[in-house]
C-alpha cells in the first residue's frame, strides 16, 4: 500500500491561491497604466495589485514547502520540477534574447545604416556611427560605462557566488549543515553586493557621466538589459534568502532538495546572462 | 490498446471540494479547466466575430456608413488580437488540457494548481483588452502586429493592450511548460514517445514553441512600453533605434506564432482521419519529423512577412528560400492524410467531414503561403486582401475547422451524448460554404490591389466586397448552429459509449462516456 501511495502522482486539492494572483495581476496592470496615464488612483491600485501577488506567493509557495516536506512529493512530482524549472529558465533566456538580439541590431545595423546612403545625404548629415552613440539627434553629451572597474568587479563577486552556492550544495549533500548556512549566507551577502554595486554605478552614471535611460539606444539597451539582469538577481537572491531561511528551519535532506537545486540552477543562469552582458554591453 | 479498469468506484468520493462557483474558481482538475479553457475561447470567438461582422458591414459597399475610420482601424486591431489570443489559442489549450491526460494515461496535468492559474490569467486580460475599447481614445488601432511607431503614438488602450499581452504571455508560458511536464513525465508505463497519439506530439512541439518565443513578445511589447513611457530610443531612429527592428523583433514571435496555432489543428485531424477511414495514420514517424521540421523552420523564416519594408537582397533570398522548404513537411503531412484515407472504409460523421474539409481548404491556403513567399510576387501582395484571403484560408479553415472537429469527435467522450448529427453536417455544409464566400473573392480584390485595414475602396472593388460581407454574416449565423448542437449535446442526447466512434483507438476510448471526474489514478498499461 505504502509504495503504492508513493508512486501515485501528488494532484492538489482544489486551490484559492491561483484566483489570488489572478486579481493581483489584473489590479497590477490596471494599475500600472493608469499610474503611466496620470490617473491619480494609480498607484493605489498598482499597489493593492502587487500586495496580493505577494500575499499569493507567501501562500501558494508555503503549501507547497508544507506539501513537500509532508513528504506527499514522490519521485515522479520531483521529475517534473526538475522539467518545468529547466523550461521556465529557458524561456528566461528567450526573454534576454529579446534585448541581446535589440543590442545588436542597433549596433551592427541600424545605427551604421543611419550614417548610409540616402540618410547620410538627406536626414543625418553628419552623424558619426560610432558605438557607444545616442543617435543622430542627440544634443546631450555621455560618457559610455567603462567595463575595468565595478563592471569588473561585479563580475568577480558573482562568478565568486556561483562558487560558494555550490559549495553550501556540497555541504547539504554531505550532511554538513554548517557548511550548507554558512555556504547560502555568503551567496547570499554577495548578491547583496553586488546590486548594491549596480545602484551606485547607476547613481554615478545619472549623475556624474550623464548616462540616462533616455540616452538614445547606447541608454536604453545599457539600462534595459543590466535593469531586467539586476531584476533576476533580486529575485534570484530572494529565492536564496528562502533556501537560507529553510535551512535554518531544518528543511532538506541530501536526496530530497529540489528547491534548493531550483534555486541554484537559477542562480547560475543569472551568472551567465552577466558574462554575456559583461562582454558585449560593457566590454566591446 | 490497453487494459483499463474503468475506475467509477472512485467516482463518488471525489466531490466534497467547493462547489457552485468557487469549484470552478479553485479547480485543480484537468477536465474543469479544459472546459473553462473552450468556454472562454468560444465567448472570445463571437466577441470577434461581432468585430469582424461590424468590419464586413462597413466594407459591404463603398464610403463610410457604419464606423468611423479611427473606430474600423480599432476593430481591426482588436478583431485580430482577440482571436488570436482569445480564441484560437485557449481553444487549443482546452483541448489541451481535456485530451492529453486522457491519451497518455495521466491522473491529471503535471501541475495542476499552476494549471488552474494558467487559466485564470485569461479573464484579466480580456477584461485589459476589451476594456481597451472604453478608455479615452479607444482600444489600440496599430493592427494585431503592434507596429512601432504607431504603437508607440497611440492613447492609453496601447498601454492596456500592453499588459494584457503580457498576462496572456504568462498564462500562455505555464501552460506550455505544463503541457511539455506532462507529455514528458506523465505517460503511462509502455507509452513510449513514438506510440504516443499524434495529437500529444504537436501539442509537445507547439509547447515549446510557446515557451520559447512569447518571452520575445514580451521583450517586444516592454521595449513599446518603454519607448512610449520611458524615454528609451529602441524605435526612434532620432536615438540611433529603428521601427523596422521591433518588426523583426515582433515576427521572431510572430512566425513561430503561426505554427502554434496550426499544429495542434495537425494533431487533431491526424486523430479523426484514421478513425473514420478505419486505418491507421499512414507513415506516422514521418508525421513525427514533419511537425518537428516545421518548428525548427519557423525560427528562420520570420523576415517573409518583412519583404517590402527593406532588407538586403540576401537576405530576401534566404528567407523566401527557408520558407519554401517549409512546403515540404507540410506536404508529407497533407499527403499522408491522403494516403490514410487511401483505400479506408471511409464514413463521413461530422468530425471527418471537419478534416477532410481542413485538408481541402487548409491546402489551398497553404497554396497561397506558397504565392506569398516568392520575394517579387509577395511585394504585390504585401498589405493587401490577398494576405487577408491566404491568412483567414488556414487560420479559419485550418485552425477554426480543425477546432470544430475536434469538439464534434470528443463532445461524446465530454458529454456522455451523443451530438445531433444533422445539426453537425448543417453547421459543416454552411460554414464551408460561407467560408468560400466570404474569403475566396478576397484573393481576387487582393490581387486587383485592394489594400487591407482600408474602411472605404475604389468603386470597382464593390462587387466582391459586397460577396464577402454576404457570406460573412452567412458565416457568423453558422456558428450559432454550432451553439445550438453543443448545448444540445451537454443537456441530453442518446447516450454515448465509452468508445462511440467504430474505429477509434487510443486510451481515450477505453474511459466511460462521459469520462468520470477522475480518470488513471491507477496508470494503465499500455502494450
Amino acid at each position: 500500500m505504502s509504495s503504492q501511495t508513493l508512486d501515485k502522482y501528488f494532484v492538489p486539492e482544489p486551490s484559492r491561491f491561483p484566483i489570488f494572483g489572478s486579481i493581483g495581476l489584473l489590479s497590477f496592470g490596471t494599475g500600472a497604466v493608469m499610474w503611466l496615464n496620470k490617473i491619480a488612483a494609480g498607484p493605489w491600485v498598482f499597489g493593492l495589485g502587487v500586495a496580493c501577488l505577494i500575499f499569493m506567493m507567501f501562500g501558494w509557495f508555503g503549501q507547497v514547502i508544507h506539501e513537500s516536506e509532508g513528504g506527499q512529493y514522490g519521485k515522479r512530482v520531483d521529475v517534473s520540477f526538475r522539467w518545468s524549472m529547466g523550461w521556465f529558465i529557458f524561456s528566461e533566456v528567450m526573454f534576454f534574447a529579446a534585448f541581446f538580439g535589440a543590442l545588436f541590431y542597433g549596433r551592427v545595423l541600424s545605427v551604421p545604416d543611419l550614417a548610409h546612403g540616402d540618410n547620410a545625404a538627406l536626414i543625418w548629415q553628419g552623424f558619426t556611427p560610432t558605438w557607444p552613440t545616442a543617435g543622430p539627434y542627440a544634443s546631450e553629451v555621455f560618457s559610455p560605462m567603462g567595463a575595468w572597474g565595478i563592471p569588473a568587479i561585479n563580475t568577480l563577486i558573482l562568478l565568486t557566488s556561483g562558487a560558494t552556492l555550490t559549495w553550501a550544495h556540497w555541504g547539504l549533500l554531505k550532511g554538513k549543515r554548517g557548511q550548507l548556512k554558512a555556504g547560502l549566507f555568503i551567496t547570499v551577502l554577495l548578491g547583496a553586493i553586488f546590486l548594491s554595486l549596480q545602484a551606485y554605478e547607476y547613481i554615478h552614471a545619472y549623475h556624474e557621466m550623464n548616462l540616462k535611460l533616455t540616452s538614445g539606444i547606447y541608454g536604453s539597451t545599457f539600462f534595459m538589459l543590466t535593469g531586467f539582469h539586476g531584476l533576476h538577481v533580486t529575485i534570484g537572491a530572494i529565492m536564496l534568502t528562502v533556501m537560507l531561511f529553510r535551512s535554518l528551519a531544518g528543511h532538506f535532506t541530501a536526496e530530497h532538495h529540489f528547491a534548493f537545486e531550483a534555486a541554484a540552477w537559477y542562480w547560475h543562469f543569472v551568472d551567465v546572462v552577466w558574462l554575456m552582458l559583461f562582454v558585449v554591453v560593457y566590454w566591446l | 490498446m490497453a487494459a483499463v479498469t474503468p475506475d467509477q468506484l472512485h467516482d463518488h468520493h471525489h466531490h466534497h471540494g467547493p462547489t457552485g462557483l468557487m469549484r470552478w474558481i479553485t479547480t485543480t482538475n484537468h477536465k474543469d479547466i479544459g472546459t473553462m479553457y473552450l468556454i472562454f475561447s468560444f465567448i472570445m470567438f463571437l466577441s470577434g466575430g461581432v468585430m469582424a461582422l461590424t468590419i464586413r458591414a462597413e466594407l459591404f459597399q463603398p464610403g463610410l456608413q457604419v464606423v468611423q475610420p479611427e473606430f474600423f482601424n480599432q476593430l481591426t486591431t482588436m478583431h485580430g488580437l482577440v482571436m488570436v489570443f482569445g480564441a484560437i489559442m485557449p481553444a487549443f489549450v482546452g483541448f489541451a488540457n481535456w485530451q492529453i491526460p486522457l491519451m497518455i494515461g495521466a491522473s491529471d496535468m503535471a501541475f495542476a494548481r499552476m494549471n488552474n492559474w494558467s487559466f485564470w490569467l485569461l479573464p484579466p486580460a480580456a477584461l485589459l483588452l476589451i476594456g481597451s475599447f472604453f478608455v479615452p481614445g479607444g482600444a489600440t488601432a496599430a493592427g494585431w502586429t503592434l507596429y512601432a511607431p504607431l504603437s508607440v503614438q497611440m492613447g492609453m488602450g496601447m498601454d492596456l493592450t500592453i499588459f494584457a499581452v503580457h498576462i496572456m504571455g504568462i498564462s500562455s508560458i505555464m501552460g506550455a511548460i505544463n503541457i511539455v511536464v506532462t507529455i514528458l513525465n506523465m505517460r503511462a508505463p509502455g507509452m513510449t514517445l513514438m506510440k504516443m497519439p499524434l495529437f500529444c506530439w504537436t501539442w509537445l512541439i507547439t509547447a515549446y514553441l510557446l515557451i520559447a518565443v512569447m518571452p520575445v513578445l514580451a521583450g517586444a511589447v516592454t521595449m513599446i512600453l518603454t519607448d512610449r513611457h520611458f524615454g528609451t530610443s529602441f524605435f526612434n531612429a532620432a536615438g540611433g533605434g529603428d521601427p523596422v527592428m521591433y518588426q523583426h523583433v515582433f515576427w521572431f514571435f510572430g512566425h513561430p506564432e503561426v505554427y502554434i496555432m496550426i499544429l495542434p489543428a495537425f494533431g487533431i485531424v491526424s486523430q479523426i482521419i484514421p478513425t473514420f477511414a478505419r486505418k491507421p495514420l499512414f507513415g506516422y514517424a514521418s508525421m513525427v519529423y514533419a511537425t518537428a521540421s516545421i518548428a525548427i523552420l519557423s525560427f528562420v523564416v520570420w523576415a517573409h512577412h518583412m519583404f517590402t519594408t527593406g532588407l538586403p537582397a540576401s537576405g530576401t533570398l534566404f528567407f523566401m528560400y527557408a520558407t519554401m522548404l517549409i512546403a515540404v513537411p507540410t506536404g508529407v503531412k497533407v499527403f499522408n492524410w491522403i494516403a490514410t484515407m487511401w483505400r479506408g472504409s471511409m464514413t463521413f460523421e461530422t468530425p471527418m467531414l471537419f478534416a477532410v474539409g481542413f485538408i481541402f481548404v487548409f491546402t489551398m491556403g497553404g497554396f497561397t503561403g506558397l504565392m506569398c513567399a516568392i520575394t517579387p510576387a509577395d511585394i504585390q501582395y504585401q498589405d493587401t486582401y490577398f494576405v487577408v484571403a491566404h491568412f483567414h484560408y488556414v487560420l479559419v479553415a485550418g485552425s477554426l475547422f480543425a477546432l470544430f472537429a475536434g469538439t464534434y469527435y470528443w463532445l461524446p467522450k465530454w458529454t456522455g451524448h451523443m451530438y445531433s448529427e444533422g445539426l453537425g453536417k448543417l453547421h459543416f455544409w454552411c460554414s464551408i460554404i460561407f467560408f468560400n464566400i466570404t474569403f475566396f473573392p478576397m484573393h481576387f480584390l487582393g490581387l486587383a490591389g485592394m489594400p487591407r485595414r482600408i474602411p472605404d475602396y475604389a468603386l470597382q472593388f464593390t462587387d466582391f466586397n459586397a460577396l464577402a460581407s454576404v457570406g460573412a454574416f452567412g458565416f457568423g449565423f453558422s456558428q450559432l448552429i454550432f451553439l445550438v448542437a453543443v448545448l444540445q449535446c451537454v443537456k441530453g442526447g442518446p447516450k454515448a459509449a465509452a468508445s462511440p466512434w467504430e474505429g477509434a483507438e487510443g486510451l481515450e476510448w477505453t474511459v466511460p462516456s462521459p469520462a468520470p471526474y477522475h480518470t488513471f489514478e491507477e496508470a494503465p498499461i499500455v502494450k
